[in-house]
């Protein structure tokens, strides 16, 4: 089951010519794009591990471009998303962020049902692949 | 068959020369180059030379002649003062207009921004720099410094593995000039032929004489709305002949110093009577005793 969180989700994986625009688009608006990756897909994971610093006073995509390779390189087996931070005042937070890279197989998750008091229902939403130890989870 | 689509995919028959250059408007930067830059004439050429050049690999790719972006690398030797940060900022601009580097910015850089401090420190720092430069020109300041044979634990070695194999591999991305004086980059490139063979361009520039050190001394003054008198002039001449043959003389550089004190001097000369009625004029001249009060001719020939 394909993992939708963040910006274009639904639509096919972004090329990288299509990754480098809308690097360049953050970029422009001066914004610090960031690369992060996991391999724990739960969508309240928000905690996902930094690749390298936070790219401040970059011009051009072709440094982050740069670093996704490397990234690919190493963690090319997981989850790796890009985001682009908005320094400025009033904002402060993340303005724009879509997954880069994601695994070959992903088994999707299990949904647990609880029941509890009386007939009532608890739901809980757990990654198959989160079963396994980080660092194994998609056959790397 | 005549329709516009098919008309933009075949590459045309006839360019016209003219039509292009005055496209790209590198001749504006390069008039400018000439008007605002005293002196230099050989740099001059061969930034003509390569402008040139590219302007033709320019048309060469449109009739799908070209083979790949040519090198562009530079080194720029020549002693301190003589012009060549503010040349990488005009090359940087040409290589914009022509469409080789995509942003025409420049990050000039020393080996304290490249090489780090301990194990580990280098690559993160060297690969931080490059990324800032990407799209435009990294001009590297002092490059022999990166490589200090003296110490074979020294980290330069790292930032310049790292250097080369971005110039080779990301050649669209990213055109790194080095500079440093003539002797020591000399001793660099025998050292590192990674750079020599990776360099396109080497330019050197040429001190200047005295009457283009003059040249640029009025230049700065008409920026900064100032002007010397005749005998002020005389004087700034004999300083410039005296303050070449001291030591740590850095051409235009000492120039500008020089004038910043000049101006000092001239302000206290105004202050120091306060009853007088003072015009723009006097605000503007510079005189001889403003000049001569430097503790250059003090020194005399030769004094450090």
């Amino acid at each position: 089951m394909r993992m939708t969180q963040g910006c274009f989700s639904y639509l096919p994986d972004l090329t990288n010519e299509q990754i480098a625009a809308q690097v360049q688009y953050a970029l422009g608006k001066g914004w610090a794009v960031n690369l992060e990756f996991t391999d724990d897909p739960h969508p309240r994971n928000t905690y996902w591990e930094m690749w390298g610093l936070p790219m401040f006073d970059l011009q051009d995509a072709a440094g982050v471009m740069m670093e996704l390779a490397e990234c690919r390189k190493v963690y090319g087996d997981r989850y790796i998303r890009l985001s682009a931070f908005d320094s400025s005042h009033g904002w402060e937070s993340v303005r724009l962020s879509f997954i880069v890279n994601r695994p070959k197989d992903e088994p999707g998750f299990r949904l647990d049902r609880q029941e509890v008091d009386g007939r009532n229902i608890r739901y809980t939403t757990r990654p198959y692949a989160a079963d396994k130890p980080e660092g194994s989870r998609y056959g790397g | 068959m005549d329709t516009t689509a098919d008309n933009e995919a075949a590459p045309p028959d006839q360019i016209d020369l003219r039509k292009e250059f005055d496209e790209v408007g590198i001749g504006e930067v390069l008039d400018q180059l000439d008007r605002e830059l005293i002196g230099l004439k050989p740099v001059k050429t061969r930034i003509r030379e390569i402008a040139a050049l590219l302007l033709v690999e320019r048309l060469r790719k449109r009739m799908g002649l070209a083979t790949g972006n040519p090198t562009l690398h530079m080194s720029f030797t020549g002693n301190p003062g003589t012009g060549k940060t503010t040349v990488a900022l005009r090359i940087a601009s040409i290589l914009h207009k022509l469409g080789f580097v995509r942003r025409g910015h420049v990050v000039s850089v020393t080996r304290d921004e490249l090489v780090g401090q301990y194990i580990g420190h280098t690559a993160p720092k060297t690969k931080e720099v490059l990324k800032k430069a990407m799209g435009g020109v990294l001009f590297i300041d002092e490059a022999y410094y990166l490589y200090r044979p003296e110490n074979e634990r020294d980290y330069g070695q790292e930032a310049i593995e790292i250097l080369l194999q971005v110039m080779e591999n990301q050649r669209d991305d990213l055109v790194v000039i080095l500079a440093g004086y003539a002797d020591r980059m000399e001793k660099f490139f025998a050292s590192n032929p990674g750079f020599r063979s990776r360099i396109a361009h080497h330019i050197d520039f040429p001190d200047y004489t005295d009457g283009e050190l003059l040249g640029i001394a009025e230049g700065m003054l008409v920026e900064q709305n100032y002007h010397f008198d005749a005998e002020a002039r005389q004087a700034f001449e004999r300083y410039i002949a005296v303050r070449k043959t001291q030591a740590l003389f850095a051409n235009a550089r000492s120039i500008r110093n020089a004038l910043d004190r000049i101006r000092l001097r001239q302000a206290n000369r105004l202050i120091a009577d306060l009853d007088r009625k003072l015009t723009a004029d006097d605000l503007m001249t510079i005189e001889a005793k403003d000049v001569l009060a430097s503790r250059v001719f003090e020194k005399g020939e030769g004094g450090g």
